[in-house]
């Protein structure tokens, strides 16, 4: 929501920079007095817990670069003197591994609850989109930072992922193989690749953080949506950022790096391949090649298509899919929890998504294959048919008259007078 | 509603803290899952052992990784390199410990190639703590060409570069076993119950006496297959005792933020229960 802003600067240097570049306006209009719905959840704890990954990732990532060396020959071996050597080299190193898989689990949970509760829709739709392009970048970047390693498993899955282009051979023979041959800048993955892969591994972090910054921006024309999916309606259906959001936010984040921790001191490899100890070698294919495990649903799509062409458009298209969810979705409410129908898709989408993962870490044969394809199938059929089609046939569930009754019920939301102390004591556990 | 918001909460908290049991992942990390198998073809038999840096708390045995490096030294090293290791590293906190005066010894025991000096010439001399251990081939083709073919893998992170790390070494230093009626076993390899595909390029490499512990342990197979397994965790995660340290105090912390946390929250929150309009 577009408010109006009730800065008052105090000291003189705050009046002085507010006429210039006021900065300090714009952080206490968007993030103090911000008006925010009273009844977002902890699912909406996310986006802070993402900005923290970011700089967490950014701020490891620049240490590790300090010693770290992008050549076929010392690479592996300047990982583990990271490890060894460095003063908190270990603990920068796990981090950053760690951290991957952390910043990938916030956002699929956050993406979950913007499908769930139709934040995609009018007139979040840029917002939306802003959000697919930080999934994509991210993807981009940790599959590069994973090559880095230049383990076993870090670089066959750079030979399987660049030699995908190779398959555009079926659209004009050759353009696929003098593809590759470029982005390798020879003719095996090799010195060059590892080059470029750890400069744009160092770039890819910057276009995110502005890519969020843009997120933050188209969120805040709008404001939040909320579990009832239902407008603002007036000045009791929202709180300031600060302190509520905050402190939730707050508590939330450090919930969330109670797990971190637990991962980074505890099981720094539990999410880790063991062949990725095993130093690159080109002339040796792993038995299995498997990326980590959030690309998992992904590498399944992958495998499921038996055409090469098809398959890499299975799998650009399982992302960019989500690009046209808010045209895809004709239904006139957001939230899910108004919507008797869709919610069973929309779970049956959630299982398919663990299940094409645990299909993408099998070998792609027998009844793996089969389960791939029907799953792929739904994947897919999920955005193409049932989001217009359930929408366009659902009769929703009645939407609460407004937030604040969503909160205390509408006989409470009437009466202008205190909420009973039973009700009271009932949201104390918000 | 209320109820519909504790539930989500109670979900995104279970969410958050499901994973996060450190025990449970512990064990998952650095004692892997017992992989309960017949010895049958192909499957490899690896079962959990019980050893004392597993688990949150869990410190290596110095004494273990001393005999450990003994074993290294006496058996695994005349094929094995471990070029990421140092002999300094013999020395330092959270691995064997060695005392300074042992790991100078252990070093000069061992010449180096040094060089070029001001004539140009490599030259040898006798290790110091500074260097590398010393590798037992020049080169991987050296390493072929003494052993049948087979390149020994470096071992300096081994522990953590195979499926069961530690469990799986012990099980394939105690997994040399007469094949199995049937089983067709190639010229110059040897049937092994936890190596993949059970036949193994390795002669086995450890007897019992074949290394005379100084400490009283008896000299047995089992005992050596242990200790230079865990000096070989030790020798890929040389940093896991200082992890763990520092883990116990990071997660104590972050415990007691966390209450602190939720009962500001509540706190705050309280606030907009006295008055539904807040001013904003």
């Amino acid at each position: 929501m577009e408010h109006s802003s009730t800065y008052q600067p105090t000291s003189g240097f705050g009046k002085w920079i507010d006429t210039r570049l006021p900065i300090p306006r714009v952080m206490y209009t968007q993030f103090i007095t911000f008006p925010t719905p009273r009844n977002l959840n902890y699912w909406w704890t996310f986006g802070g817990i993402l900005t923290f990954m970011l700089v967490a990732q950014i701020a490891t990532g620049v240490v590790l670069a300090m010693h770290y060396v992008a050549t076929p020959e010392l690479a592996f071996d300047s990982v583990e003197h990271i490890m060894r050597d460095v003063s908190w080299g270990w603990l920068m190193r796990y981090s950053h591994a760690v951290g991957g898989s952390m910043f990938f689990l916030a956002a699929y949970i956050h993406t979950f609850r913007g499908l769930y509760y139709g934040s995609y829709k009018a007139p979040r739709e840029v917002l939306w989109i802003l959000g697919v392009l930080i999934l994509l970048l991210m993807i981009a970047t940790a599959f590069m930072g994973y090559s880095l390693v230049w383990g076993q498993m870090s670089f066959w899955a750079v030979t399987v992922i660049t030699n995908l282009f190779s398959s555009l051979d079926a659209v004009v023979p050759g353009l696929g193989t003098r593809l590759v041959e470029w982005i390798w800048g020879g003719f095996a993955v090799g010195g060059p690749m590892l080059n470029r892969l750890y400069s744009l591994h160092y770039l890819f972090p910057f276009l995110i953080a502005g890519v969020v910054a843009l997120h933050i921006w188209a969120l805040h024309m709008p404001g939040n949506n909320n579990p009832t999916g239902i407008d603002v309606k007036g000045a009791r259906d929202v709180v300031p950022f600060h302190p509520y959001y905050t402190i939730k936010d707050g508590f939330a984040l450090v919930l969330f790096a109670i797990v971190f921790a637990a991962l980074v001191f505890y099981g720094p490899n539990t999410l880790g391949h063991p062949d990725n100890y095993i130093p690159a070698n080109p002339l040796q294919t792993p038995q299995h090649i498997v990326p980590e495990w959030y690309f998992l649903p992904f590498y399944a799509i992958l495998r499921a298509i038996p055409n090469k062409l098809f398959g890499v458009a299975g799998l650009i298209g399982g992302i960019a899919i989500l690009f046209f969810v808010p045209w895809l979705d004709t239904s006139r409410v957001r939230s899910t929890r108004y919507r008797p129908i869709y919610k069973w898709f929309f779970w049956a989408f959630v299982i398919t998504c663990f299940v094409l993962g645990y299909l993408g870490s099998q070998p792609p044969e027998g009844a793996y294959l089969i389960f791939g394809r029907i799953f792929t199938a739904y994947y897919f059929l999920f955005f193409l048919v049932v989001m217009p089609v359930v929408g366009w046939i659902e009769k929703p569930k009645a939407l609460p008259g407004s937030i604040t009754e969503a909160v205390f019920g509408p006989e409470e939301a009437q009466a202008s007078s205190e909420p009973a102390p039973r009700r009271r004591e009932a949201e104390a556990v918000l | 509603m209320t109820k519909a918001r504790a539930f989500g909460f109670t979900v995104a908290a279970v969410c958050l803290l499901a994973p996060g049991l450190p025990a449970s992942i512990s064990a998952a990390a650095e004692e892997p899952k017992a992989q309960a198998g017949q010895p049958s073809h192909g499957e490899p038999e690896i079962s959990s052992q019980g050893w004392s840096f597993t688990g949150p708390l869990g410190t290596f045995d110095n004494a273990q990784l001393q005999r450990g490096y003994q074993v290294y030294k006496e058996v695994c090293s005349n094929c094995h390199s471990m070029r990421l290791l140092s002999y300094r590293n013999l020395g330092e906190k959270g691995g064997p410990e060695f005392p300074p005066e042992a790991v100078e010894a252990l070093a000069g025991q061992v010449q180096v190639t040094d060089g070029p000096n001001d004539k140009g010439e490599m030259y040898q001399r006798p290790a110091r703590p500074s260097d590398r251990l010393r590798s037992p081939f020049p080169n991987p083709e050296a390493a072929r060409a003494g052993n049948n073919g087979a390149l020994p893998p470096d071992l300096s992170v081994i522990g953590k570069a195979r499926p069961g790390g530690p469990d799986y070494i012990y099980a394939l230093l105690t997994g040399y076993h007469a094949p199995p009626a049937g089983f067709q076993l190639a010229p110059g390899m040897y049937y092994n119950a936890a190596f993949p595909g059970n036949q193994i390029a390795m002669p086995p490499p450890l007897s019992d006496g074949i290394v005379s512990y100084g400490d009283g342990t008896k000299p047995t197979v089992d005992n050596y297959a242990r200790d230079v397994s865990a000096y070989l965790m030790w020798a890929a995660e040389p940093k896991l005792e200082e992890r763990h340290e520092i883990g116990a105090r990071v997660m104590v912390f972050l415990i007691v933020f966390a209450v602190i946390m939720f009962l500001a929250k509540r706190v705050v929150w309280a606030r907009l229960h006295e008055h539904t309009a807040p001013s904003v």
